[in-house]
């Protein structure tokens, strides 16, 4: 935590970055985005197995990205993040520096997407356990169990698409459910227009999600979409044996093919 | 059961299968009348949220078929659709719909009789499963709950 503090106090006094995006402490002592603009603020940084949040929505922000260059503490979620934003061209090497901490506690700071890459690949990047097993379970029951299961979930959606707001992949300026020529999806929250919301968010983000967990954790129903993102996870690495925010230099999943993807539906 | 006739709607490429349907048509080859064509520029047109719509609209099968591997009249646009059809069909799997439902074929311009023996099994196989009963719950509540 001092030496991410040290740092970001270095960066900021020398004015090689303008803004240090990181963790703080919110209300009743829960963990918050702050963005330290001065030196004097980087005591309010903190870093810890708490810190989950994935931050590296922010960087695509146009108020963010006005300020100039950007500092951010990442968490292994962010840096994947960092890196499939940079294979769809939406950030720059130049425009970025990343701080993080190994798990026992040594400060880390990536200039290049290379850098990243290289630690990404010595990291853990399988979905978390309890998810993990969830989607097995679901896998296991009947159709028609899955159906009321998430029907069951879906019915208590309120639309507030906070899902959608929490996604670093969902940068979108236009979003699909903002679209009433046609009105893909309803405004109002009904069960057939959160169903078909979720095969959209979902959908759009195959092969380009990097697992964090944020949907979830932003869903103020506690519904588990995260299982859904992480299915077509599962899905893509099966198939087409990719992960995405590994590689800055990848073309993306569902707008590229190989002439030989197996199925064994097709007739 | 037995006269339940089942509602099945097709996305079809103009290039291959479409052009099949028709030499189905002009060999007089007959079959099964409850399958309804609709015709797109290519497969690589077909978004995924055209099939929920179909189901949501009321159709009990929908069947998507197009240009076989490599004849597509766009170079690739049939790779790209089986992409996004392989994720597809495992996301709405896991949600809970019945992918039995769903038909995905390649039929060539040539393939007129193949044609015809698709849209006969899908539609027996439709007919066995019966209604999409679940989908139309779903639908009429969404009558129900719409303010609009």
């Amino acid at each position: 935590m001092d030496s991410i503090r040290k740092r970001a106090r270095e960066l900021l006094e020398k004015n090689t970055v303008k803004v240090v995006i990181g963790y703080g402490v919110g209300s009743d002592n829960t963990v918050r985005a702050i963005f330290v603009r001065r030196p004097e603020g980087v005591e309010e940084l903190i870093f810890d197995e708490t810190c989950v949040q994935n931050l590296a929505v922010y960087l695509l922000k146009n108020e963010i990205k006005q300020i100039g260059k950007l500092c951010i503490i990442a968490n292994i979620s962010a840096l994947r993040t960092i890196l499939q934003l940079a294979s769809e061209h939406q950030i720059h090497e130049e425009e970025l520096l990343c701080l993080s901490v190994t798990p026992n506690g040594e400060l880390l700071e990536f200039t290049g997407f290379k850098d990243i890459e290289n630690y990404i690949s010595s990291c853990n990047r399988d979905l978390p356990d309890k998810e993990s097993e969830m989607i097995k379970k679901l896998e296991k029951m009947s159709v028609d169990e899955r159906w009321q299961f998430w029907m069951n979930h879906l019915s208590r959606c309120i639309k507030c698409y906070a899902c959608r707001s929490a996604c670093p992949m969902c940068y979108c300026t236009r979003c699909q459910v903002e679209y009433n020529q046609p009105q893909w999806i309803t405004v109002e929250a009904t069960l057939m227009g959160n169903f078909e919301w979720q095969i959209t968010r979902t959908m759009h983000l195959a092969g380009r999600c990097v697992n964090c967990g944020e949907c979830a954790r932003a869903c103020p129903e506690d519904i588990p979409i995260n299982l859904l993102n992480y299915k077509t996870v599962l899905t893509v690495k099966e198939k087409y044996n990719i992960s995405a925010g590994t590689n800055a230099n990848i073309d993306s999943v569902m707008s590229s093919f190989e002439s030989d993807d197996k199925e064994n539906f097709i007739r | 059961m037995s006269d339940f006739q089942p509602k099945i709607v097709a996305f079809v490429c103009t290039w291959c299968t479409y052009a099949g349907a028709d030499l189905a048509g002009t060999s007089r080859i007959k079959y099964e009348p409850n399958v309804k064509i609709i015709r797109f520029p290519c497969t690589g047109r077909i978004d995924y949220m055209f099939l929920i719509k179909a189901f949501a609209n009321g159709a009990d099968g929908v069947i998507v078929s197009g240009c076989h591997p490599n004849d597509c009249h766009y170079v690739s646009g049939n790779f790209h659709a089986r992409r996004r059809w392989i994720v597809f069909r495992e996301l709405v799997d896991f949600l809970g719909m019945d992918v039995n439902r769903l038909c995905f074929s390649w039929v060539s311009a040539a393939e007129g009789a193949q044609w015809a023996k698709i849209v006969n099994s899908f539609t027996e196989e439709i007919r066995q499963l019966g209604p999409y009963k679940a989908y139309m719950e779903l639908v009429k509540k969404d009558k129900n709950e719409s303010v609009f």
